[in-house]
This record gives C-alpha cells, sequence and structure tokens, in this order.
C-alpha cells in the first residue's frame, strides 16, 4: 500500500485547489503541479500520497493500447483528467497519441474520417454530459455512415468523489443514455477488471459490419484511484467474422441476375476495405452489369466501362448493396398534397429487387436512418462485401458459355454509352468555365489537374459541387473517396477532412479536401488542430456565401404559395463576407485567397501542394458558384 | 409524359417564337433577385440541383410552360402572381446573352 495521508478524497481535492491558488502568484502551473507531487507531506496541506502506486488509469491505459488505437482527440476536461494524464505520462503520449481539439463534435468527427480512411476506430473522449452533448451530432452522423468510434466518456458516478458544482453538473447517472439511440453499444464498468471486459467487448462489436460508434462510460474515482484490485488482466480480442450471407439465398440471387437482362447493382457502402473494390469490379464484370455507385464510399472506379449514374427505371434486376435511401430511386413522388406525398414505381414492371445488407443487424426505432421499407424480393442479411466472394464464385459456376457471350456485347454497349457520358459531362464542365464566381466544374478541375499524377485521397463528399470530381476524376483506389456525413449533419466536413488526412499521413497521400463553406463555420478552430499537428492536407473553400440548399428550400416554400421570399433571409453568409483565409492564417495555417478569378485558382492550388507537400496543412478560399 | 408533351409543343412554335423580346437588364435582375442562379447558375451552366439554361433550345412559351407548372422535381413554380409574362421574357432574354463555352479542344484540363 501507499503512504496515505489520514484524510478523505474529499480533503485532498480541497486541499489541492488550496495548494494551487497558494501557488499561482509564483509559478506557473506546471511547476505547482510538481510542487505537489514531489513534496505533499511539507507543504502541510491534506494530500493523498500515492506515490508508490498506480492509478486505475494505468490500468486503462494498458488496455487501450492492446486495442491498437493510434490516437485519442479529446477537448480535455476534469471527468477523465486522470486518464488523459495516463495517456500521456504512463503510456508514453502514443498509441494513441493526444490530439487536442478544441470542440467534441471535432473530437468526433475527426475520428470518423479518420476511420474511413483507415479501417479501425479513433479513440476519443468527452465529458459524459457537457462533452458528449457536443460531441453528439457527429457520433450520430457516424452512426448513419456506419463508421465505428471509441467513444470514452468521463463520468464520476459516486456522489463522494464530486468536487463542486462543476462536477455536479457534469455528472449523470447514466452518460451512455443520450447517445444510446444512436450508438451501437456502451457500458458504465464499476471495476477496472470490468473496464477492461466491456472495452473489448466495446471494440468488437464496433469493428463488427455493420461498424457503429460504441461508448464506455470511465468512471473518474476509477480513473484515479489506486488500483486495488488484484488478477487484473486484459481479455484477448477475438475479431469476429464478419456476417455472410446464406448460401442458398446466394445461389438464387446469382441465378437472378445472371437470367436478366438489364441488371443493375446499386452500391452503397460496399466497399470496407480495398478488397471490397476488387469484389465490385469483379461482380460486375463478369455479369458485364451496370453499377450505380452511391458514392457513399469508394465502392467502383468512376472511369470503370460498367460504372452508370442515372435512372434505374430499366433494370429488370436490381442489386442492392447496403444502399442508403434506394426507395427513392424506385418510385416517384408527387408533391405534397392533403394526402401527403403520393408515390408511384418509376422501375419496370416486374423487376426484381434482391437487397444484400447487415445493416438490419442493428436497428433502432427512434432514430429514422433505416429509410423506407424496402420491398425486397430476395432480401439477405449479411455483410455485402463478406458476401460477394461467395456471389461472385456462383455467378461464375452457372455462367454457360452462350450467356456468357451475350453479356460481353451487352458490357460494350454499356461502355459505349458511358464514354458518351464522360463526355457529355466534359462538355458540360466548360459551361460558365471563366466565370467569377468560379463554377464548381472549373474547381474541381483545376484542382484534378494538379493532384492526377500523385497518390492523392480527397477527403470530402461531392455532392455540393454537383458531384464534379465524380464526373471528371478518375477515381480508382479506396481511399480516393470516403463519402459524407451520414446522417446529413452539417459540420462534418472540416473535422472529417483532419481526420482522414491524419490516417492518409503516415502512407505519405497527398490529401485534398473541398471544404464548404456553412459548414466549416461551426468548428473552425480544427484548422489549428491541423496545424498544431502538423496534419499536411490542402482545402479548398467552396465559398458559395450561403447555405444554399436552405435558399432553394425558401424559394420552393414560397412560390408554392404564390409569394415570392427574400431566400437570403437567414441563408446568406455575406455582409460582411467572411474572410476565411484570414480565419486559417488565425489558426496558425498557409492560406490564400479570397480567389474569384478561375485563371488565378490553379498556381494558387500549385502553391498550396507545395506547402502541403512540405508537410503543412494549406487553405485556399474559392469564392464559387452556388452549385 | 408532361414533359415530353412540352417538348413537343417546343418543335411546333419553335419557329414562330424563339426570338427574346424582353428586358435583358431587367432579366439579369430577376435571374439573381428570384432566386433563378441558385440552381442554374449564374451563367445558366446548372448542375445537380437544376438544368441548364445556357445554350437552351427552349422556346419561350415551352419555357413559360416549364416556369409555371414544373415537371415533378426540385423547381419551385413561378406563377403569374408572383412572375408576369412580360418578366418571365424578360428572363428569358437575358439567358440568351450567357457567353457560350469554349471549345472543348482549347482547354487541355478537360482532356482526360
Amino acid at each position: 500500500m501507499s503512504k496515505k495521508s489520514p484524510v478523505n478524497r474529499r480533503g485532498f481535492l480541497t486541499g489541492a485547489a488550496a495548494a494551487a491558488g497558494a501557488s499561482l502568484a509564483i509559478r506557473p502551473p506546471v511547476a505547482m503541479g510538481q510542487q505537489v507531487a514531489l513534496k505533499p507531506e511539507s507543504s502541510g496541506s491534506n494530500i493523498e500520497v500515492t506515490s508508490n502506486q498506480r492509478p486505475g488509469a494505468d490500468f486503462m491505459t494498458d488496455v487501450i493500447k492492446s486495442l491498437g488505437i493510434e490516437y485519442c482527440a479529446a477537448n480535455p476536461g476534469s471527468s477523465f483528467r486522470g486518464l488523459q494524464e495516463s495517456l500521456i505520462t504512463y503510456g508514453k503520449n502514443s498509441n494513441p497519441e493526444w490530439l487536442t481539439c478544441c470542440h467534441e463534435e471535432s473530437s468526433a468527427a475527426m475520428a470518423h474520417g479518420y476511420a474511413k480512411i483507415e479501417g479501425k476506430p479513433m479513440m476519443i473522449m468527452a465529458h459524459g454530459t457537457v462533452g458528449l452533448q457536443h460531441a453528439s451530432m457527429a457520433i450520430y452522423n457516424a452512426y448513419c455512415d456506419r463508421v465505428p468510434i471509441f467513444i470514452v466518456a468521463g463520468n464520476i458516478l459516486d456522489v463522494n468523489y464530486r468536487r463542486g458544482n462543476a462536477e455536479w453538473v457534469h455528472s449523470v447517472q447514466d452518460a451512455a443514455a443520450m447517445v444510446r439511440d444512436y450508438t451501437k453499444w456502451d457500458d458504465n464498468p464499476v471495476t477496472l477488471n470490468h473496464f477492461a471486459e466491456s472495452a473489448v467487448r466495446a471494440y468488437k462489436i464496433a469493428m463488427t459490419p455493420p461498424y457503429e460508434p460504441v461508448v464506455i462510460v470511465a468512471d473518474g474515482a476509477l480513473q484515479e484511484e489506486p488500483i486495488a484490485e488484484k488478477n487484473l488482466r486484459i481479455p484477448k480480442l477475438a475479431m469476429s467474422a464478419p456476417p455472410q450471407g446464406e448460401t442458398a439465398a446466394i445461389k438464387e440471387a446469382a441465378r437472378l441476375l445472371i437470367a436478366a437482362e438489364n441488371p443493375i447493382i446499386v452500391a452503397g457502402r460496399v466497399a470496407r476495405t480495398p478488397k471490397g473494390v476488387e469484389l465490385l469490379i469483379e461482380l460486375a464484370e463478369t455479369l458485364q452489369a451496370r453499377v450505380v455507385d452511391q458514392r457513399l464510399r469508394m465502392n467502383f472506379p468512376t472511369r470503370h466501362p460498367l460504372a452508370t449514374r442515372g435512372s434505374l427505371n430499366a433494370a429488370d434486376v436490381i442489386l442492392s448493396l447496403e444502399t442508403q435511401d434506394l426507395w427513392s430511386s424506385l418510385f416517384t413522388q408527387t408533391g405534397l398534397n392533403k394526402f401527403g406525398m403520393e408515390s408511384h414505381p418509376s422501375t419496370k414492371a416486374g423487376m426484381k429487387l434482391i437487397n444484400i445488407s447487415a445493416v438490419e443487424l442493428s436497428h433502432k426505432s427512434n432514430y429514422q436512418d433505416f429509410g423506407r421499407y424496402l420491398e425486397a424480393d430476395l432480401s439477405i442479411t449479411g455483410d455485402p462485401e463478406a458476401t460477394l466472394p461467395e456471389l461472385i464464385e456462383e455467378v461464375k459456376r452457372a455462367l454457360t458459355a452462350d450467356r456468357k457471350r451475350a453479356l460481353e456485347q451487352r458490357g460494350t454497349q454499356i461502355a459505349e454509352a458511358n464514354k458518351k457520358a464522360r463526355d457529355r459531362d466534359r462538355e458540360l464542365a466548360l459551361v460558365a468555365w471563366d466565370a467569377s464566381p468560379i463554377s464548381t466544374a472549373r474547381m474541381a478541375a483545376e484542382l484534378w489537374g494538379q493532384i492526377k499524377n500523385e497518390d492523392w485521397s480527397l477527403v470530402s463528399t461531392d455532392n455540393f459541387q454537383s458531384a464534379w470530381p465524380g464526373r471528371l476524376w478518375d477515381f480508382t483506389k479506396h481511399y480516393q473517396y470516403i463519402g459524407g456525413q451520414g446522417g446529413a449533419g452539417i459540420g462534418y466536413g472540416a473535422p472529417a477532412a483532419v481526420g482522414a488526412a491524419l490516417a492518409n499521413k503516415k502512407h505519405g497521400r497527398l490529401t485534398v479536401n473541398i471544404q464548404c463553406d456553412g459548414d466549416l463555420n461551426y468548428a473552425p478552430a480544427v484548422l489549428w488542430t491541423a496545424a498544431h499537428h502538423r496534419i499536411p492536407y490542402l482545402t479548398l473553400m467552396h465559398n458559395n456565401r450561403a447555405y444554399h440548399q436552405e435558399r432553394m428550400y425558401l424559394q420552393m416554400m414560397g412560390n408554392k404559395f404564390d409569394r415570392l421570399p427574400d431566400s437570403n433571409v437567414g441563408t446568406a453568409l455575406v455582409d460582411p463576407n467572411i474572410d476565411y483565409a484570414s480565419i486559417a492564417k488565425g489558426y496558425g495555417m498557409h492560406a490564400e485567397g479570397p480567389v474569384s478569378d478561375p485563371k488565378e485558382l490553379g498556381p494558387a492550388i500549385q502553391r498550396g501542394i507545395e506547402r502541403v507537400k512540405a508537410g503543412e496543412p494549406a487553405f485556399i478560399d474559392v469564392v464559387t458558384q452556388p452549385r | 409524359m408532361r414533359l415530353l408533351l412540352l417538348v413537343l409543343l417546343s418543335f411546333a412554335t419553335a419557329f414562330a417564337q424563339n426570338k427574346a423580346t424582353g428586358n435583358v437588364e431587367n432579366g439579369k435582375k430577376l435571374f439573381t433577385h428570384n432566386g433563378c442562379f441558385q440552381c442554374h447558375g449564374t451563367q445558366g451552366q446548372g448542375g445537380a440541383a437544376g438544368a441548364r439554361l445556357n445554350g437552351t433550345k427552349l422556346t419561350l412559351p415551352v419555357f413559360t410552360a416549364i416556369l409555371r407548372n414544373p415537371p415533378p422535381s426540385n423547381m419551385p413554380p413561378y406563377r403569374a402572381k408572383i412572375m408576369s409574362d412580360q418578366e418571365v421574357a424578360d428572363v428569358y432574354a437575358y439567358i440568351q446573352t450567357f457567353p457560350p463555352p469554349p471549345p472543348l479542344a482549347s482547354v487541355p484540363l478537360l482532356k482526360e
């Protein structure tokens, strides 16, 4: 046992606070902390001396290290100060390395972006109350996007350990309750062995498809008190094989797909790993079937001859692979009327729908991310990437030579149509080529011109730029595109880009981010986090100076009733225009702009990339067209 | 189907109505003030949210018909109460002034 002064913990805290107050006038806080640690008895205060022992947080650190977690993103907080200190000192601030965040929403969204590149969770920490409240939208995004995050929430459950008002208002009976609707699992361990078992279990659950965030509550007393438990051990992490579709159902799917005259594969969140891209290519080429990529991940090369955009109306068989809101592509809805919205099938009569997805394994009730019910003809519960090998094998086995020849002919026709569509896109990109504000097509083309010979990764969605990167760039690798928010929660883009760029850093990839202005304004201090941690990536602001989607909604709401709204009210980000380059500079980043002349954009991007290649983040504010 | 009818109508009236008679300056003002640019872009380039208007082949009557009663989409209706026929003609006239795109061959960035 350690030497202990005869006081309880509350006494220790009071004494520490008093000592701190007394020291402030003559020493900086770091020296003050050292004084408390090194000369506890001579201070005369009621300080608990535990120098011969280790705090519980050290064991928690061992547990976290055992999971192979590389980073911990957090805004510091008293409810997890013990664990923070252990990670930094005992854990040597390595695996995980602490990432200083200025907002918990940034922490969670950084973890979101990181996981989509690296394929495993980042840890975040937050107060069980105000911290999780800040982080909750970003956690919801990750949940909807089927992305794992390892969340550790600090909390002080025992009233006897709470120090004053701040810790009372930061404490909660059931910390994870607030995010339980949109996390996959949580626990509130009461011993260190319990923490170890639950942390390992949580990691395993988060990383079993469908991936989702998980929460472990780290009790403040458990972190800070000396380890008293005997026989501490960390359970073995045995990862589960992902759920795979049932063999008979896969055979039936193969039969339907081979017999189809015009099958279309719709890819939602298929490729969890680079292997997923390869498998989808193999399936599509074996069937010579069109692939419509919903671009929620990088599932399929954008210039592949079978890559298709547009309508599913002509399909006789649709293979839906963990899609999002496929219903809206299968039905046409009228405008609102007194019956709500009427819907009519937009697909061919007799079309057969095959749905392969693991998401229904973790459906919850409250939040409606599951979307409209899909009336599938064949529904297979399984992770698409895990199920594709057997489906491919079955298709190859059942494919006759005659049928194979017919499919090849179909493939040639699809390839010709796709070439025309790509040429058409390039023609469309020319419209407003020299316009100012700069067209989103021009911005995408200028950026592509500078990165196409690099090992690049686009870490932002292209939804807000009329999908120009997807239409003009040659996406082939898994890490070159990571989709978007998941839950359509704005504020994701800036921090997710930083997390993704961090994951790309060790692989030496050139990370680029097209950043919406509305999104950056939620928590711009993540730019400082990127600068502070020397995370190299290039940001191009898509500065259209408005919340344009909402601007269009306003227009529609007014026009519907024959009144013309001023759609700038509440949506335009002007008067004054926001100087994003100055903001980025203020956070310590190389920045240029605003760039309004399209002829100046290419050189600015070039200068930015030079800075990124030197290992720092760079930022260019581009004044753009709305979409 | 409705769109198809509109297209057929456009052929029927193409020769008689294809000349813009509106006020370009007023059309420019309305194009911005009434929100057209939000989806169609300041030079009518279009995009994910709106159709391309730059170089449109639609005649004024067809353009007006679509504006008044758009096919199912995100396009808001602009009926006569909020945009008179003359104002629609003004916008139509302004659209005709959008600069045409440069030839593809002149833009190396768009070569595949």
